[in-house]
């Protein structure tokens, strides 16, 4: 019997890495297959390749016993290979209808393609509006127009890459719900995703890589994310443990601020309060442009707000500089890791020395001391296990996990007062992530206060001591996570979106 | 001052005429930023159309082939421009400097020989007793070809970008290049294609400048007409109608200001060569900095780089 899709024996090289070594795996029609690895383990090179963008070195593809060899996605989507991207591949700047009609090979008239969508998205319950500018839309409606895209083709496989990472618990129920339905049609689906309470929930059977090579094959349900977890590593490592102790004063007052919305798509901050106390951390749940980056600025220094006030230790910050706010022991890891957090083009002393200079006294007089600085940042690289050849290493030519060890790294070794942190582990592997939320609990239990902004509610739970939800510029009441069910957390970060859910999607989704 | 001598048929009827230059420019360059490429080059594009539709147009005894010249001329420099910048990945503000400079000094020596020639008339179109009629006749029916083709031109501009498939392929290449790219848009092909019409379209604007609007060669004929197409596009959001409305904007108040200088207005002749410049940028810095989204006509991708990766 031919399989309905197989890959067999593909192999890729970069210049100084191999990709992908002769991964082979298969799939069933109406299949949903997991495809988990960590970051850098090769899996987009390896959806890359399926999909046409890259082209492998060997190895053979058969899609329904015909040798599959794209030349470019667009024979690749010809040939009913459909892809929804972790980045989303929008236009933000155009309508639903114009981006889904560029991604489609041979697209209909644009009143006929506005009614496929309407009928599409009202089939699999996933309601847009053709007209609505992409740039208007929430991240969860965005991913909707992918999916809505890939679906107008008629896909024989779907490949989805990190879908759910910005979505709502309701949001992902609905999409489960999508998926759910397309396989029992007859898709099949390569899903990617580092949550793998999820893959155990959705997924048929999972391969895994490591270092391009595939490690095992396992079917998930039977296995616990743990044994997926260390599969995926090579190694056991250990959860993070929460210390027990006791709150001291606060450190850090949010008094009712609120900031008027900046000259792109900002979202106004109303009236946002909350309080922080010494060895405290402080989870604020989610959904991106909810007012995070806005919250965060005002914080650092970079915005200065409206009204309301800020206190660290009791002292008011007014209009007081980003140097300053550091110099009182207010330290900020923005959510960018290039550009905002570092800066790619210069190498990792550098980097240390921009935001570590006053704390660490790595400049006297103006003049900078480079020896003070290296060993400031070897001491990050050391003490957070920052994979890199060196301290002189561009902050551009590390991976993703590790440069945002090495960020979070740098805040945590100049001893805060208060450490804020925006999104700590998007896009970071498992591992790290792990040694990242570690960090941050040890932080606050030796005397810092801690507020994470995060759109992961898992890591929140697993990490904070209470968690508050921005909502559309307005924070809720902080509350003890143990006094929250997912849902409410849910219903609280914007809920469904203005998604009606029939009976039975919402069965499926529970 | 004898405002009386100031004819407002004659005065609209030659503002079109005024603004026509700038409007070929900026409509071209409007369509190069669409797809993400920041030329700022039009200012030497449109000079060597101006040189060498001039001289095209004095060797051959021909207008219209003056016209072609240009526009070739025009197209063959925004090329280099795409070379460098497309495929040898040049910075694109420096290499669109460097093509002001480069165009403005090419002009000089290839005009140096010209100057002082006046170049064969421009025919004008024969709408027989049409154009005889009061007012619309000297309103609609009395002007060059390039008026009409301009008029088709700022149609088929944003019949294409709006409503055809290409030129939505064009302004997603423009507003997500990575994107455009990972659907299998051919990002280098399109903007190539885009820069050759934005040189072209700047060329044209410059033979209208040195064979229609006065017709002789100069040294710098242009006079920064280029820079102010440049800022055009910006101010009209990218929207091509809003091109033309600028272009009229600027050209008639180049022309007032010309008429008041001539009836004699007792304001100093500096200030009015100044207006038209500060004019257009002030209305249409209101125009763009009115409205909810109103910034976002900026393609997201414009003069950023791209590398094919993977």
């Amino acid at each position: 019997m031919t399989e309905f899709f197989e890959v067999g024996e593909l192999s890729k090289a970069y210049p100084g890495v191999q990709a992908n070594d002769r991964v082979s795996f298969s799939m069933d029609a109406g299949e949903i297959h997991a495809l988990l690895g960590e970051n850098g383990s090769g899996k987009s090179t390896l959806v890359k390749m399926i999909y046409g963008i890259v082209r492998p070195d060997s190895g053979r593809m058969t899609l329904l016993g015909q040798p599959h060899a794209p030349a470019n996605p667009s024979v690749a989507r010809s040939r009913g290979i459909a892809m929804v991207f972790q980045h989303f591949s929008l236009f933000n700047a155009l309508t639903v209808a114009e981006n889904i009609a560029l991604g489609m090979h041979r697209p209909p008239r644009a009143r006929r393609l506005d009614d496929q969508i309407r009928a599409t998205g009202s089939n699999y319950g996933l309601p847009l509006n053709p007209n609505a500018r992409v740039g208007d839309l929430s991240v969860g409606e965005r991913q909707r127009v992918e999916i809505i895209r890939c679906l107008l083709q008629d896909p024989k496989l779907l490949i989805m890459d990190e879908p759910t990472s910005v979505l709502t618990p309701q949001e992902t129920g609905i999409l489960f719900a999508t998926l759910r339905k397309l396989a029992s049609e007859g898709t099949a689906i390569l899903y990617i995703s580092h949550k793998l309470e999820e893959i155990r929930d959705l997924c048929n059977n999972a391969t895994i890589l490591r270092a391009g090579r595939v490690v095992a094959t396992c079917s998930p349900q039977e296995k616990s994310a743990r044994e997926l977890a260390e599969m995926m590593v090579g190694s056991s490592f250990s959860a993070p443990e929460r210390p027990n102790s006791a709150f001291g004063e606060p450190l850090l007052e949010v008094r009712g601020i609120s900031l008027r919305p900046g000259p792109t798509f900002g979202t106004p901050l109303k009236e946002v309060s909350f309080t922080v106390k010494r060895g405290e951390i402080l989870g604020i749940a989610g959904i991106a442009g909810n007012g995070q980056d806005e919250l965060v600025s005002t914080l650092s220094g970079e915005a200065s707000v409206d009204s309301g006030d800020i206190l660290v230790s009791g002292a008011s910050l007014g209009r007081t500089s980003l140097e300053s706010r550091r110099r009182l022991g207010l330290l900020v890891a923005p959510e960018e890791r290039i550009g905002h957090a570092a800066a790619a083009e210069m190498n990792l002393v550098e980097n240390a020395f921009l935001t570590g200079a006053d704390r660490m006294e790595l400049a006297r007089f103006g003049i900078a001391n480079w020896r003070k600085a290296r060993k400031f940042a070897e001491a990050i690289i050391e003490k957070f296990d920052v994979r890199t050849t060196g301290a002189a290493s561009y902050a551009g030519s590390l991976s993703g996990g590790n440069l945002q060890k090495f960020v979070i790294g740098r805040e945590i070794l100049q001893d805060p007062l208060v450490l804020v942190v925006n999104q700590p582990t998007w896009g970071v592997d498992a591992a790290a992530a792990a040694a990242i939320r570690q960090a941050l609990l040890d932080l606050a239990a030796s005397g810092s206060a801690v507020v994470a902004v995060s759109q992961d509610l898992d890591e929140l739970i697993e990490i904070s001591s209470s968690i508050a939800v921005l909502n559309n510029g307005s924070l809720s009441q902080p509350r003890p996570v143990a006094n929250y069910t997912r849902d409410e957390l849910g219903i609280l970060m914007g809920g469904t979106h203005d998604i009606r859910l029939t009976a039975e999607e919402s069965n499926d989704s529970a | 001052m004898d405002l009386s001598s100031i004819n407002p048929l004659l005065l609209i009827a030659t503002m079109i005429a005024a603004s026509m230059p700038i409007f070929f420019a900026a409509i071209g360059e409007l369509v190069a930023e669409k797809s993400g490429v920041l030329n700022l080059g039009v200012e030497g594009m449109m000079i060597i159309g101006a040189v060498c539709g001039f001289v095209a147009a004095v060797e051959t005894g021909s207008p219209i082939a003056g016209v072609f010249a240009a526009m070739l001329a025009g197209a063959a420099l925004s090329l280099l421009f795409g070379l460098l910048t497309q495929l040898l990945h040049a910075n694109q503000v420096a290499t669109g400097l460097a093509l002001t400079l480069f165009g403005l000094g090419l002009s000089a020596l290839i005009g140096q020989s010209y100057a002082g020639i006046k170049p064969p008339s421009f025919p004008q179109i024969g709408f027989g007793t049409l154009s005889e009629l009061p007012v619309i006749g000297a309103l609609l029916f009395g002007y060059d070809a390039l008026v009409y083709a301009s008029a088709v031109l700022v149609v088929a501009v944003w019949w294409f970008l709006g409503r055809s498939r290409g030129g939505l392929a064009l302004r997603a290449v423009g507003e997500n290049q990575d994107a455009a790219h990972a659907l299998g848009y051919r990002v280098v092909a399109i903007r190539m294609g885009a820069i050759v019409f934005g040189g072209a379209c700047a060329g044209v604007g410059g033979a209208y400048l040195s064979l229609l609007r006065v017709p002789q060669w100069t040294e710098g004929a242009t006079a920064g007409a280029g820079w102010i197409a440049l800022a055009l596009v910006v101010f009209s959001s990218w929207k091509p109608f809003r091109v033309v409305l600028g272009a009229f904007l600027f050209g008639g108040v180049t022309l007032l200001q010309l008429n008041l200088q001539a009836v004699g207005a007792e304001i100093n002749p500096v200030y009015l060569s100044m207006a038209p410049y500060l004019v257009t940028i002030v209305a249409l810095a209101a125009i763009s900095g009115t409205g909810r989204g109103a910034h976002l006509g900026a393609p997201g991708s414009l003069g950023k780089p791209f590398h094919a990766s993977g």
